[in-house]
């Protein structure tokens, strides 16, 4: 089905998420975080982990044509292959 | 010669009043020429050079004592990258031939390759090499590096060529969580240039797209000159994204290679270096959800030292204290021992108290006739004054 090519829906990028959850693991491998502090950390890691792991969890991968409308819009189609 | 090919053969026209007419004098002399002289390769230097509009080359090969006029035709011209330079030795593969209208004996060429070593294409090839040079366009500085984790790869080559499925095959199999649009275009032949340009300019114009892959697969190096192109390479610079560009085999070696931010020796392994791998990424997760879980547990691990820590000193603070206390308990005790009535009655005191517990220290505080109490060490004892005091 044609539609026209948009922005991706998900905002939250993979990426966005590992590099969250590195600077977590960082800061709380630190010394100079409270107890109260590295729970938080620990529940926001936990979080960003779970939405890397559902991100990854996508399996199937999207084909699609790109093609230049009369009007010069953007759209996509699928595509077989 | 062959027999009918006598020039001054008894065959004129009748109406010319035994004289031939140029028509069919030149008709002839194509003829003789063309049965007479076979293809042949002749070599010599290009001369007054032109490429009408029309796609069709004119121009002369020459040496030192001859010239013949040449035309390469549009259909044969178009295989090659680019036209030659007057000046330019060549070999040609043509066949001879006799231009009737003009009465002109030419060549028409099928082939021209340069005698250097490379020929044209290596010309053309350095031309536009050096005009991107020039611009800028070849600076190890403008490279662009490569997302880690792309969502939205473009990619532009042929939709029917091994080099898309090559593509799809590699990233569906590493990291299928992206997005692959594909921007078809003809990579070879006529017009691919135009289209593979067009293609590269509406990829600036998708969103939120990483990476592209611009490339195809082996072929000959016709049909790969498409990639080596001076309006390609410069559409491919032209990218905002990131480039991949993969031309043909490992040993193939195009133009829009030098352009790209990276070149890949071949599609699949374009589509190799475009994504991560699935497997190692998700290892590498769960490294870092094991560093997190030891993270927390490290400064609880602290929190529970601590605490067991200040349990120990606050025990030995009570202890001290309790100590302490003790202490002042005994010395507290002895002052109070000492000073206890009782100390003072057993030596043989004895206290006097009115019935109200008021003691009575002197003379005065007695009433004669009075009873009052007297407390000795064991106990009291019922007193009165027997009516006069003093």
């Amino acid at each position: 089905m044609k539609k026209p090519a948009e922005a991706k829906v998900k905002k939250v990028s993979f990426r966005a998420e590992i590099e969250r959850l590195e600077e977590i693991v960082r800061a709380l491998e630190g010394n100079d975080v409270d107890l109260d502090r590295a729970l938080k950390l620990f529940e926001d890691g936990v979080r960003s982990l779970s939405r890397a792991r559902e991100l990854l969890q996508q399996s199937e991968l999207t084909v699609r044509r790109v093609l230049e409308e009369a009007d010069g819009s953007v759209s996509t189609d699928h595509l077989d292959l | 010669m062959g027999a009918g090919l006598d020039l001054f053969s008894n065959s004129a026209s009748d109406s010319n009043e035994g004289a031939w007419s140029v028509s069919d004098v030149t008709k002839r002399a194509r003829r003789l020429i063309e049965s007479g002289l076979d293809r042949l390769w002749v070599r010599g230097e290009v001369t007054g050079f032109k490429a009408y509009q029309s796609g069709h080359w004119y121009f002369s090969l020459r040496d030192a004592q001859s010239q013949v006029r040449c035309v390469m035709w549009r259909s044969d011209n178009q295989r090659l990258p680019g036209p030659p330079d007057d000046g330019m030795q060549v070999f040609v593969d043509a066949r001879p031939t006799v231009w009737e209208e003009r009465g002109e004996f030419r060549l028409t060429v099928r082939q021209l390759v340069p005698t250097e070593t490379g020929g044209l294409w290596q010309i053309r090839l350095e031309k536009a090499k050096a005009a991107l040079e020039r611009d800028g366009l070849l600076d190890p500085a403008r490279k662009k590096s490569l997302p880690t984790y792309p969502r939205r790869i473009a990619v532009v080559t042929s939709p029917d060529g091994a080099a898309l499925r090559d593509i799809v095959y590699v990233i569906e199999r590493r990291w299928p969580v992206v997005e692959v649009l594909v921007v078809a275009t003809r990579v070879q032949g006529e017009g691919a240039e135009e289209e593979l340009c067009t293609a590269l300019r509406l990829v600036n114009r998708i969103p939120d797209v990483d990476l592209v892959l611009v490339g195809r697969g082996g072929g000959s190096r016709e049909d790969l000159w498409t990639f080596n192109s001076e309006m390609v390479a410069r559409a491919v610079a032209a990218v905002r994204v990131p480039t991949i560009s993969a031309v043909g085999h490992e040993t193939d070696l195009a133009l829009t290679d030098l352009v790209a931010d990276v070149r890949a020796p071949t599609p699949s392994a374009a589509a190799e270096t475009a994504v991560p791998d699935r497997e190692s990424v998700t290892a590498a997760l769960d490294a870092l959800a094991g560093r997190l879980a030891q993270g927390l547990t490290s400064h609880t691990d602290l929190g529970k030292e601590r605490l067991a820590r200040t349990a120990d000193r606050l025990t030995a603070a009570v202890q001290m204290q309790v100590g302490r206390c003790g202490a002042l308990v005994d010395r507290l005790s002895g002052k109070l021992d000492a000073l206890s009535p009782l100390k003072v009655l057993q030596r043989g005191y004895s206290v006097a108290r009115a019935d109200t517990g008021k003691v009575r220290r002197c003379v005065r505080d007695f009433v004669a006739g009075e009873e009052f109490r007297l407390t000795v060490s064991d106990g009291d004892v019922r007193a009165k004054t027997d009516g006069t005091v003093g």
